[in-house]
């Protein structure tokens, strides 16, 4: 197969397995490009991408706008807060009036899931998600999918826990969508609060004991708590919280193989992952930002390849 | 669709000899020349010079790399299919070097005109030629000439040649191919 199967990146559960293997593929590819002395391709020279976020991020803006500036696009940045959304001004006539500046394709970061999907159906520009509230975050979900595959060779059979605040976490349904498309074996760890009622129903195993996850597991990929989305009280402190759920070093030690730690960030130093855990030569954190930009540049050039 | 044979392994195996001689005779030991294979086909030609040149006539230490151009090529978007990309494997720095692109079949010149910008993230060459085992006269798009060629070719335009090798296609041999007749 040589193009991906959809016209958006709105969500993983939109994809074919095989369109994984496309973006990978061409990631692999982008990944010696961005090695050069002179990382930049000229692919992408006529055309124009909007990044549309109304919702704050550092690294994916910035791993999208190097990405985009990479394959040579030209690059509109757009913040919420700066913008005439204050003025009451509605998502679609903000991005029609975007798109009117001959904008080819939008990235888009939206506190409401499904804001990518609603937006396909009514503009005219290929959409990529770049997070849609509690909902996706597909380029996440490669890229970690993709680090895995880079640091054990295959994704196909592998133990995968993802371990935190799950319910209030895009990057874990992503992964979960991801992970069981390409074969591997999904577990979710965290407090039953923190957990949705029916993940089951995805196919995935539930363990609150987080000792017993790490044993099963390949690979522990650990999320952050959302406190700015915890709009109750869903554990009783942050200390406790730690002890429960919080990787350290010993822990790590005690297990009977190396496991790899992955975060997608932003990292809670001494939270769910120790600093000693998080810089030791198990975690993949700084591989899984490099990957990161090498997967957008796959996704933007393989959906821009459809655009004519 | 009909087919005659351009050029047999034999006459392959005579051309490719030549063609060694006639980079020997420019670049003598290599130590500042570079061969660079174009993907996807080049890289097979790039290959057997390479192995004529060390093993025939005892050159040592032959840096070759394969090069891949389609990010750099100027048709994107411009055709039905998404471009699929090859592996570029360049472990040496370019800057100052003799190149020499080598590809199996000159014709608009748009790959090379690809593979000439792609070469500048390698960093700046002494000089650069091009060797081309087929020529397909009279159909450049663009002003490149090759170095070296094996075989000139005047071939219309509903007429593609195909260059096969062992190393991918079981055989070595060159046909032209009449698409409409």
């Amino acid at each position: 197969m040589s193009e991906l199967s959809v016209n958006h990146l709105l969500g993983i559960k939109y994809l074919k397995e095989q369109d994984i293997q496309l973006i990978f593929e061409t990631a692999d590819h982008f990944k010696e490009v961005i090695n050069r002395s002179i990382k930049k391709v000229p692919s992408l020279r006529d055309i124009t991408i909007a990044n549309v976020f109304f919702e704050n991020s550092t690294r994916t803006k910035l791993s999208f706008e190097l990405a985009e500036k990479r394959l040579s696009a030209d690059v509109i940045n757009f913040s919420a807060g700066q913008s005439s959304v204050k003025k009451g001004e509605t998502l679609i006539d903000t991005v029609n009036n975007i798109l009117a500046m001959k904008v080819d394709m939008v990235v888009m970061r939206h506190p409401n899931p499904g804001a990518g999907i609603f937006l396909s159906k009514h503009v005219k520009a290929s959409i990529v998600n770049a997070g849609d509230g509690a909902h996706e975050h597909p380029t996440q979900a490669l890229l970690d999918s993709y680090s895995i595959r880079e640091k054990l060779g295959d994704v196909a059979g592998k133990n995968v826990v993802i371990v935190g605040d799950i319910l209030h976490s895009r990057v874990a349904l992503s992964n979960i969508f991801a992970l069981k498309l390409q074969g591997a074996n999904v577990k979710v760890c965290g407090p039953k609060t923190l957990l949705p009622k029916y993940i089951e129903s995805l196919g995935v195993g539930v363990e609150t004991n987080l000792k017993k996850a790490l044993e099963w597991c390949d690979v522990a990929n650990m999320l952050r708590i959302q406190n700015e989305r915890l709009d109750i009280s869903y554990f009783p402190t942050t200390r406790e919280y730690t002890q429960q759920y919080g990787v350290n070093k010993k822990l790590l030690q005690s297990l009977d193989k190396e496991i790899v730690i992955m975060h997608p960030g932003p990292i809670n130093r001494g939270v769910e992952i120790t600093s000693d855990v998080a810089d030791s030569k198990q975690s993949i954190i700084l591989n899984q930002v490099e990957n990161g930009v090498a997967i957008r540049m796959a996704v933007i050039y393989l959906l821009a390849s459809k655009i004519k | 669709m009909s087919q005659k044979v351009l050029l047999s392994s034999k006459e392959i195996n005579i051309i490719l000899h030549r063609l060694a001689c006639q980079l020997l005779e420019n670049h003598l030991d290599f130590e500042n020349t570079v061969l660079i294979g174009i993907q996807p086909r080049g890289i097979f030609l790039a290959q057997r010079l390479t192995d004529i040149l060390q093993n025939d006539y005892g050159v040592k230490n032959i840096n070759l790399g394969f090069l891949d151009i389609t990010f750099y090529r100027d048709d994107f978007r411009r055709g039905d299919k998404t471009l699929e990309a090859n592996k570029t494997k360049i472990n040496f720095l370019i800057e100052d070097k003799n190149v020499v692109l080598i590809d199996d079949v000159l014709y608009t010149g748009r790959s090379i005109n690809a593979a000439l910008t792609a070469l500048q993230s390698f960093g700046r060459p002494l000089d650069v030629e091009l060797l081309a085992l087929i020529d397909r006269r009279f159909s450049r798009h663009l002003p490149i000439q090759p170095n070296y060629r094996g075989r000139q070719v005047d071939a219309i335009n509903n007429e593609k040649v195909k260059v096969k090798w062992k190393e991918n296609e079981g055989e070595d041999a060159v046909y032209l191919i009449n698409t409409t007749a």
